[in-house]
């Protein structure tokens, strides 16, 4: 068997050995039938669709993601598994790789789980489900890119309160980055370019086209990267704290 | 075979290796020694390729662990210090997924993980999770761990610390069962295990080798080995026991020992203990004293691993026995002022 999968079967199975998993979800979906009726006003704007769903749940995973993730790599090395983990023969990038899927792949289950919401939507009315599958591809991405932040600030401390604050304040500024906000504090003084990047990099701006049920490659393109690129740094920082 | 070559590792501006150098042939088990701090975990880390090393070269079987980790990481077999274990599977489930990890498959699997539990003792355990288990089994699982890919190169740190004397027993018989296909490498504070295990030790100190050879020859270095050692049958009057040893050819000084109530003549010429062992058997004859016990010293490891790295211990202590009673003075000037 490859070696990512084995990190990635191990990793993933310890998800399910402690109720924590549980609560999680139930949270999560209770959460998000809230967000999506209740205080999506679902009801009043009279439309078969889950637009509200799609609203609201990057404001959740802002702190449920960085709960996931908290513990990914600070565990390891608090209880010294990591030099376990690295002293067997796999690579660094194995073990990176396979210990964010397994996040990933249990976010997804998570996402996955909502599906009554879209069952109701569509015993209410008849929505587009092309933008429903579209939006819950996106919300799949999107995850994706937030766990790999997480999985990076896990791997700088060994706390795992001072790894789900921390990345829960990255999280903050890369969901808001197109928004006024947080371009406020650039645009009085940085240059254009710069400001223009620092939107580029918005989660919301990338997730809301997608939410809207289009799909355009540079929206995958920059989730993709953005995955990448978190969690090659991941790998550095592991490399470099390791031993303390 | 593992080689090191002028091994130093830094963290930050301190030095917990410095400039180390050795070789251990396959059928070796080599007992790496030395005080708290010494940096033998830093050491066996370097091996392992868990930590990068500062400085020097390090070959394991034909491959430079920092150029071709995997490859060097596959052969080597490795109980980290303290044997971490993923505390929510239990030693079933985390032997399972270290074999696959070791590239284990199909049949293999459940034969290696039937054979490490024997080997380590580990049946009663099997189903509960790592994080309930015992100090000791949780060290014999993390050796069953190390050992389940059968591998050429075994680095072993601590494995005896926390097992009960009969497990003790058991691993040292396993790690000598394991040497003669094996390079191995044994940490340990036990000093007896050198003796029993152990085919060839190294002491370090602060970074750096302070004694290297068979254990038998280490145990020669210490100031016992050709001392005579006796005791009485009976409390009595030894006030002319001393002087008498004293004056006997070939003795340069005697000790005598409170607590196992011993005395031990010491030789001028550690080569001639046979010598002093019939001059003072013949005084103890000639003067009738009624001698429970007398032997011939074969050297103490406790006495020669204390000359050699307790150096700094005792100058320590000193300095700060010196430095005391300057704290209070200084502070009187304080109140004065
Ligand atoms: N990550 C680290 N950062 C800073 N210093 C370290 C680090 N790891 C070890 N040291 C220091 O390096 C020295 C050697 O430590 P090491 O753990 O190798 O000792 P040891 O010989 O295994 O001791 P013990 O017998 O207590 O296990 C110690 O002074 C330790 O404080
Ligand atoms: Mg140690």
């Amino acid at each position: 068997m490859n070696m990512t999968s084995i990190i990635f079967s191990r990793e993933f199975k310890s998800y399910f050995t402690t109720p924590v998993a549980y609560v999680f979800i139930i949270i999560f979906l209770v959460l998000a039938g809230v967000f999506t009726f209740y205080l999506g006003n679902f009801y009043e704007i009279e439309e078969a669709s889950l637009k509200a769903f799609f609203e609201y749940i990057p404001w959740l995973f802002l702190f449920l993601i960085p709960a996931i993730t908290m513990r990914l790599w600070s565990e390891e090395r608090k209880t010294g598994t990591i030099e376990l983990l690295l002293t067997l023969p796999i690579s660094m990038w194995q073990a990176v790789l396979g210990k964010f899927l397994a996040a990933w792949a249990f976010t997804t289950i998570a996402i996955m789980l909502t599906f009554p919401i879209w069952v109701i939507v569509n015993i209410l009315g008849s929505p587009d489900n092309g933008v429903i599958i579209c939006g819950y591809f996106g919300t799949i991405l999107m995850a994706g890119g937030l766990l790999a932040v997480g999985s990076c600030i896990s791997a700088a401390t060994k706390n795992q309160v001072i790894a789900f604050i921390i990345a829960l304040a990255i999280n903050f500024i890369l969901l808001l980055a197109g928004f006024s906000i947080v371009l406020d504090a650039f645009s009085g003084w940085a240059p254009e370019m710069l400001v223009d990047a620092v939107s580029s990099l918005s989660f919301l701006t990338h997730f809301d086209s997608m939410a809207k049920g289009v799909i355009d490659l540079r929206d995958i393109i920059y989730f993709v990267s953005m995955i990448i690129v978190w969690l090659y740094a991941t790998a550095i920082i592991i490399d470099s704290k390791k031993a303390s | 075979m593992i080689s090191l070559k002028n091994i130093t590792k830094m963290f930050g501006s301190f030095t917990a290796v410095n400039d180390l150098s050795f070789t251990v042939e396959s059928g070796e088990v080599l007992g790496f020694l030395g005080p708290n701090g010494a940096g033998k975990s830093t050491t066996m880390k370097m091996i392992t390729g868990f930590l990068t090393p500062s400085d020097g070269q390090i070959t394991v079987g034909s491959h430079d662990i920092t150029e071709e980790p995997v490859q060097a990481k596959s052969i080597i077999g490795y109980l980290p210090e303290g044997a971490p274990a993923y505390g929510d599977m239990t030693p079933e489930e985390f032997l399972i997924f270290i074999a696959k990890v070791r590239g284990l498959t199909g049949s293999k699997v459940k034969e290696r993980i039937d054979a490490v539990i024997k080997q380590t003792h580990i049946q009663d355990v099997l189903f509960k999770p790592i994080d309930t288990l015992s100090k000791g089994y949780k060290r014999r699982v993390g050796l069953a761990q190390a050992i389940i890919h059968d591998p050429k190169i075994l680095i072993l740190d601590e494995p005896t610390d926390g097992l009960d004397p009969n497990q003790k027993y058991e691993v040292r018989k396993l790690i000598k069962a394991m040497a003669e296909d094996k390079t191995i490498i044994v940490s340990t504070h036990i000093l007896e295990e050198v003796s029993a295990v152990c085919s060839r030790a190294i002491v370090i100190d602060k970074g750096s080798i302070v004694a290297y050879g068979k254990p038998h020859e280490l145990e020669e270095r210490s100031q016992y080995y050709g001392a005579v050692t006796i005791s009485f049958s009976e409390d009595g009057d030894f006030s002319d026991v001393i002087t008498s040893l004293e004056q006997v050819e070939g003795a340069t000084s005697v000790k005598f020992d409170e607590i196992t109530e011993r005395f031990t003549t010491f030789p001028t010429d550690k080569k001639n203990g046979t010598d002093l062992f019939n001059k003072v058997s013949a005084l103890v004859e000639s003067k009738g004293w009624d001698v429970k016990e007398i032997h011939l010293e074969r050297g103490r490891f406790d006495d020669f691993f204390r000359s050699v790295t307790a150096g700094d211990l005792e100058s320590k202590t000193e300095e700060q026995c010196g430095d005391k009673p300057s704290v209070p003075a200084k502070q009187d000037e304080g109140a004065q002022q």
